[in-house]
């Protein structure tokens, strides 16, 4: 919740977004398709005659077309500074990952004219949340869009969404099958038959040097050596971690903790860290081990926060 | 017989800088290494060398083909990702002084943003069948997957460890960043950021926002190593490779090293930097410009202090106010480096080097005798010293 609050004071502290000019000045084709779809049968968007007879005393532009002149275009993408862009990502990533549109407020400060180029720049107004509704739990995002000619405003939206997680649906579950299966040698597969019958296995050297990651060689140089292993405690702290956020890691869902352990033993292992979230998360932490079961083949080491 | 002073770089090449190259890899490299030749004034009949990484997907014989080059008695590649690039040039050097080859061309290009992402996830290095798929068994599958993440392990721990911050890392950027709003080849040319931008920017592995993280790029870059004797009458000026130096430090993986006593270090950076100060006959205070790989910030900051311009720790204390800008104490990156300029697996910094020697850069720094230039951190690395002649 913090990591959503602290983003959108970022992403609000930033202000305007940079303005963004439209494809097109004000033109009459677009108006012209534009009045014709809503069925406005206003002359003095159409008829050259009746508006320079007006109080226009020429062709304008409907108001409400303000969002019209400035859209991205089908094959359009949001301006990377965009705030309403920038927010959606952060609460996708929370797994707030649907959208509606609940609300919008337009004001026009005057009418366009033909050839008039707009520009639109956009800033982060406010999110509010986690809310429960009907459709799910969400946060509300609003931003306020200015419209300006020259530097001139000339129209202004409130634009509000619910961005949610569909109720009933559940987070989805990572696909454990996803992971990415270790590849396994001789010497290493003594740890791996360990993790599937819940067994933390450190290789032991000479009956008393431990080593991790293990390999084919006593760290003495002794080629006559042959190793063993002991069972770990599966009790230790973080020494180090991270709180990985982009891109996706097939199996994982964002954001997730992997932790660098150091066993009671004295060696490190990696692995994730099931239950502390980022905030909760630290060095020195006390954790213990935990066995993630993919298949009959594959069950990785874990931890869990030590009670 | 000794390496350094035999060999110098005497051109470079390169294409534009891009996220969309519009061609193939085989032909960001033929025209990296035309231009290099170009630049050198020399012809593809002169080369009789080819070096690369391991990790290029251009082999030396389709790059020989395509450009001509009738012959080749020397074609090398190393190993460790983006820790090759300065060590292309310590081969082609090495063939040079030996006489096993008169022209050797070290290049890399690729579609890095357009193709294959390194920033990804890559189910393909993790599942590779070797010593190295071996090694990545012990942190692809718990979720530790993508460069990124693999330095944010070792990032915390030097927060924690040396009571550093965020901003720190982002004193890099802000520097990068600047270098590259100034440069027009630069990727971000116009673009610089401030501290508060990089403060904002998204998450990508914590301690690691975005703007830690250098960009994403499609392009080539070539150099053409012969020996100084023969650079000096060729067009340019040579740049002469006073120090070039590998270097892997103990208990070793690719870019998770997390096993070592102290985590919060880069000794194989340490192997590298003893080398080229003992090569080249320098101290850290005879360098006017450093050219430091910077994939990550935070490893920007861990190897001044492996290389020795400042103490273990005090890196954060070294890098504010302003000692890294082009009026500096140490004149850091500037191109851009890979977080403003591209990101070419450090070979754009080596170009970068060789402009600052031959006074031709566009943010070019005063009276440049030394150019220090590293190569990737976190992985196996290398490092030059390039001196004017």
């Amino acid at each position: 919740m913090r990591g959503i609050e602290e983003a959108a004071k970022h992403i609000a502290a930033q202000g305007e977004s940079r303005a963004r000019l439209a494809r097109d000045p004000v033109n009459q084709a677009m108006v012209n398709n534009w009045v014709e779809a809503l069925g406005d049968g206003n002359p003095a968007y159409t008829d050259p005659e009746f508006a320079r007879g007006s109080v226009h005393g020429g062709l304008v532009a409907p108001p409400a077309m303000a969002q019209v002149w400035t859209m991205n275009g089908l094959h359009g993408t949001r301006a990377d500074d965009d705030p309403l862009g920038a927010m959606m990502s952060v609460l996708d990533e929370a797994g707030y990952t649907s959208v509606v549109a609940t609300d919008s407020e337009q004001t026009y400060h005057r009418y366009l004219r033909h050839g008039e180029h707009v520009a639109a720049s956009t800033r982060l107004e406010g999110v509010v949340g986690p809310k429960r509704t009907a459709l799910g739990e969400g946060w509300f995002v609003t931003t306020r869009t200015t419209w300006s000619v020259a530097g001139e405003p000339v129209a202004e939206m409130m634009f509000r969404v619910l961005k949610f997680r569909p109720a009933g649906e559940p987070a989805p579950a990572p696909d454990p099958a996803a992971v990415l299966r270790p590849v396994i040698s001789r010497d290493t597969e003594f740890f791996w038959a360990g993790t599937r019958v819940g067994e933390l296995r450190i290789q032991r050297w000479g009956g008393g040097t431990l080593r991790h990651p293990p390999g084919p060689v006593a760290p003495n140089g002794d080629l006559a050596a042959k190793p063993d292993h002991v069972v770990a405690n599966g009790t230790g702290t973080v020494y180090s971690y991270v709180v990985h956020h982009h891109p996706k890691v097939p199996g994982k869902r964002p954001p997730f903790v992997v932790a660098l352990v150091e066993l009671d033993e004295g060696v490190r292992m990696l692995g994730e860290l099931l239950d502390a979230g980022p905030e909760d998360v630290y060095i020195g932490l006390p954790v213990e081990v935990s066995f993630v079961r993919v298949d009959d083949e594959l069950t990785l080491p874990a931890w869990k926060v030590r009670s | 017989m000794t390496l350094p002073g035999k060999a110098a770089i005497a051109g470079i090449g390169a294409t534009e800088f891009s996220k969309d190259s519009g061609r193939s890899e085989l032909r960001l490299a033929a025209e990296a290494v035309s231009a290099a030749l170009a630049d050198a004034g020399l012809k593809p009949s002169d080369v009789d060398g080819l070096v690369t990484f391991t990790m290029d997907g251009n082999a030396e014989i389709a790059v020989a083909r395509e450009l001509g080059i009738p012959e080749l008695s020397f074609f090398s590649r190393v190993h460790y990702g983006g820790g090759a690039a300065a060590a292309t040039v310590q081969q082609a050097a090495m063939a040079v002084a030996t006489g096993v080859a008169d022209v050797v061309v070290a290049y890399r290009a690729f579609n890095e943003r357009s193709g294959h992402r390194f920033g990804q996830v890559s189910g393909a290095a993790a599942q590779q069948v070797n010593t190295s798929g071996v090694d990545n068994a012990f942190h692809y599958p718990m979720g530790l997957a993508t460069p990124a993440a693999t330095v944010a392990m070792v990032a915390q721990r030097y927060l924690h460890t040396y009571g550093a911050t965020s901003e720190d890392f982002g004193r890099v950027a802000v520097v990068d960043r600047e270098h590259a709003a100034t440069n027009p080849n630069a990727w971000f040319f116009g673009q610089p950021i401030t501290l508060a931008e990089h403060q904002a920017s998204r998450w990508v592995a914590e301690p690691l926002h975005l703007l830690d993280c250098c960009q994403e790029s499609d392009g080539g870059v070539a150099l053409v190593v012969t020996s100084t004797e023969r650079a000096r009458d060729l067009p340019r000026p040579p740049a002469v490779i006073a120090a070039a130096a590998q270097g892997s430090g103990p208990d070793q993986y690719i870019m998770t090293s997390y096993y070592r006593d102290d985590l919060a270090a880069l000794p194989e950076m340490g192997v590298v930097g003893g080398q080229l100060w003992r090569q080249a006959g320098i101290t850290q205070a005879d360098v006017d410009v450093a050219v430091l790989y910077d994939h990550f910030t935070p490893y920007v900051l861990m190897q001044l202090e492996e290389l020795g311009f400042c103490g273990r720790g005090e890196a954060k204390d070294f890098v504010r106010d302003g000692a890294l800008g082009l009026d500096g104490a140490l004149p850091l990156n500037p191109h851009g480096g890979q977080l403003g300029e591209a990101y070419i697996h450090g070979m754009n910094g080596i170009a970068e080097a060789v402009r600052q020697i031959r006074g031709s850069a566009v943010n070019q720094v005063g009276g440049v005798r030394h150019v220090l230039v590293t190569a990737g951190t976190g992985v196996p690395t290398s490092g030059l010293v390039l001196a004017a002649s």
